[in-house]
């Protein structure tokens, strides 16, 4: 996905950067409104996180302005106010979600999900995987004759999967990308997943391999 | 806020000082028309008696040393005229009694020989003489010719008694429609106070605008002295909310700069032991984050709850908002959030708070639940009171602590590994109870925990 990030913080945003390009996005980094009206006008994006404080006015400001264009991308303010009048008021004035710093980034997809699932799917793409195709939006596996509604972290684990096919992940990788830092859980965790997802792809040519000692990867037979 | 001393009132005063100038001054015109009733009577009648008794003087003739009096008829007439009077008179030659009534006083003479008058008793009656005189030569020498007339007073008596019921009468008239007067007054000039009154006490808590209606000169250094309190207020307010906000973003941002680099690193490493450094370290920084978080809605709720607004709060909307919140939250944990109740429910309150304190209680439930569970928000309405009720299949409180939770910073002796600053249950709590209602903790007979907030309904 495309992600237009407008934070004046540079430390922040570079982090922020850094750790949705590592999940597969492509990020425009924009420190201010002036440059983000730029990115705006000239490039199509799947979805706009929104810092409210910036050097150049006020977030909301651009925010009000991004509605009033008719624009149907869909935004999500990220805010250190943690005051619910703020919240009310940024959901009245056109935001889609908001979050507050720190942002939990299982949190940030897991909204972005939500909110591009809302908005109708902008961005909607099936993947094709053998003799089946992925619908990440909506988290469905298409077979020819059904379709198979994946929970939300049978979904991750896919996802995970389905981006890289042949390549091998560690447990301790797919850990990191399916429970959020204040769940205690063991590897074993995820074979639970893996099981799921297995028996939902049994009567497709789909299959997740274990690597003894190294991981799982999914493949096509 | 303390009711200030009440000490008497403008209005009252206003009308018991007008009332009480009215009072004086019908006193004054009762007394003022009486006297000048009472002269002018008095003045009317010496005119008369005088004119009688001139007329009487003049008929007296002189022949040979003899003196002739005639009383003439007119002369007595003209006394009959004013009303059913006794009247007497006297007619005397220097000292010698000649004709009338002997005794009848008669009043000294005035020096420019005009006629004298006198108010006198007489034969038991009160009675007006007037006299005059006049030098004639006698046998003897010079000597003064001297007529005195009386009149009983009876008839101005009476006449003067009603004088003085009338004037009484006016004299009450003129307090009545004083009262009447004053009242109106005291109302007119009470209402621009009344006016300001009403609209500075209608206005909402957070209402700070300077007062623009047009008022009299003299409440204008009263409302400016308001309008420069309310501007100063206001200021105070703000930097305060701003302070908050300040220092909310200048906590959590570093916060959040090192939280998603250690994150990063983490996905990169596959050393087991910077993993799992690094996976303390995030959820130090998620604790700590959360804490300063906590830190400040509490200081936000204090700062509001001082100022509680009322408004008309949908409870059913509230639960149904925070509940789609959260979905995205409790989705990564297959946490299913169900929210129960159909039936709208309305209370009054600051929908802020309300809301910040329905989304700790779901926020905590979410994070203390295990994967999988289940976690119910149900509406409700029992014995007078609106019910919210978040049940969930999760751990359940500690039996032992139940009492001692909504402690600040107490936390759940099974809650160690979960990021949490022991705020939550508190800032609940002082909301709910701010709006008089109370938060009810226990866990549900077939394990997982049971929080319940009720309002009472007026």
């Amino acid at each position: 996905m495309r992600f237009l990030l407008i934070e004046d913080n540079v430390q922040l945003a570079g982090a922020v950067v850094d750790r949705l390009v590592l999940d597969g996005h492509v990020v425009d980094h924009a420190a201010d409104l002036e440059t983000a009206n730029d990115f705006v006008a000239t490039t199509g994006y799947d979805l706009i996180l929104l810092d409210i404080m910036l050097p150049d006015g006020d977030g909301r400001g651009f925010l009000s302005r991004h509605r009033k264009q008719e624009s149907q991308t869909p935004v999500i303010v990220l805010t250190a106010r943690s005051e619910v009048a703020d919240r009310v008021g940024l959901l009245d004035l056109g935001a889609d979600d908001y979050m507050v710093k720190p942002i939990d980034f299982s949190e940030l997809e897991a909204r972005c999900r939500a909110v591009l699932r809302r908005r109708g799917g902008a961005a909607r793409n099936l993947l094709p995987l053998g003799d089946l195709q992925f619908d990440s939006l909506s988290g469905t596996l298409k077979f020819p004759d059904e379709d198979v509604q994946l929970r939300t972290r049978e979904l991750r684990l896919f996802e995970v999967l389905a981006n890289a096919p042949g390549q091998v992940f560690s447990k301790a990788s797919l850990v990191d990308r399916l429970f959020s830092y204040d769940e205690e859980v063991s590897e074993n965790a995820i074979e639970v997943y893996v099981g799921r997802l297995r028996r939902h792809l049994q009567k497709s040519n789909v299959r997740i391999t274990t690597i003894r000692g190294l991981g799982y990867k999914l493949e096509t037979e | 806020m303390s009711t200030p001393v009440a000490h008497g009132s403008i209005r009252r005063r206003l009308l018991l000082s007008l009332l009480v100038s009215a009072a004086v001054l019908a006193v004054v015109v009762y007394f003022m028309v009486q006297s000048v009733a009472r002269q002018v009577a008095q003045e009317s009648q010496d005119n008369v008696l005088a004119a009688s008794a001139l007329s009487i003087l003049d008929s007296a003739r002189f022949s040979g040393g003899q003196i002739n009096v005639d009383l003439p008829y007119s002369a007595l007439s003209m006394l009959d005229s004013i009303s059913d009077e006794r009247v007497f008179y006297a007619i005397q030659l220097g000292d010698e009694f000649l004709s009338g009534y002997q005794n009848l006083p008669s009043p000294e003479s005035t020096p420019g020989g005009g006629p004298a008058f006198l108010s006198a008793e007489f034969l038991g009656e009160e009675v007006r003489i007037a006299s005059v005189q006049r030098r004639v030569s006698t046998d003897i020498g010079q000597s003064f010719l001297q007529v005195s007339v009386a009149q009983t007073l009876s008839g101005q008596k009476q006449a003067l008694a009603r004088i003085s019921r009338t004037s009484m009468g006016i004299g009450a008239g003129f307090f009545a429609i004083s009262v009447l007067l004053a009242t109106i007054v005291a109302r007119s000039t009470i209402r621009p106070l009344d006016r300001l009154t009403a609209s500075v006490s209608r206005r909402g808590p957070k209402d700070l605008r300077p007062v623009a209606a047009p008022v009299p000169t003299e409440m204008v250094p009263l409302v400016t002295s308001l309008n420069s309190l309310m501007r100063r207020l206001q200021h105070s307010l703000m930097r305060s909310e701003d302070f908050i906000a300040e220092a909310a973003h200048r906590v959590r941002t570093p916060l959040a700069v090192v939280r998603t680099k250690a994150e990063i690193v983490q996905r990169k490493s596959d050393d087991p032991e910077t993993r799992a450094a690094l996976k303390e370290m995030i959820h130090a920084i998620d604790d700590s984050s959360r804490t300063a978080g906590q830190l400040l809605d509490h200081a936000m709720v204090t700062f509001r709850l001082d100022h509680l607004l009322r408004e008309e709060v949908s409870l059913l909307r509230m639960v149904h908002d925070t509940v789609e919140r959260l979905r995205p939250v409790s989705d990564l944990k297959d946490i299913d959030i169900d929210a129960t109740g159909t039936e709208d429910i309305i209370i009054d309150g600051d929908p802020i708070l309300l809301q910040n304190a329905l989304h700790n209680l779901l926020d905590n439930a979410v994070k203390y639940a295990p994967s999988g569970a289940q976690i119910t928000v149900s509406l409700t309405q029992r014995e007078g009171a609106a019910s919210i009720s978040i049940t969930d299949t999760g751990l359940g409180f500690p039996e032992a602590e139940l009492d001692h939770l909504t402690e600040r910073f107490s936390r759940g002796a099974n809650a160690q590994n979960i990021v949490g600053s022991g705020l939550g249950l508190t800032i609940v709590k002082e909301v709910v109870e701010a709006h008089g209602g109370k938060m009810q903790i226990g866990n549900n007979t077939g394990g997982g925990a049971c929080v319940s907030l009720l309002f009472t309904l007026s």
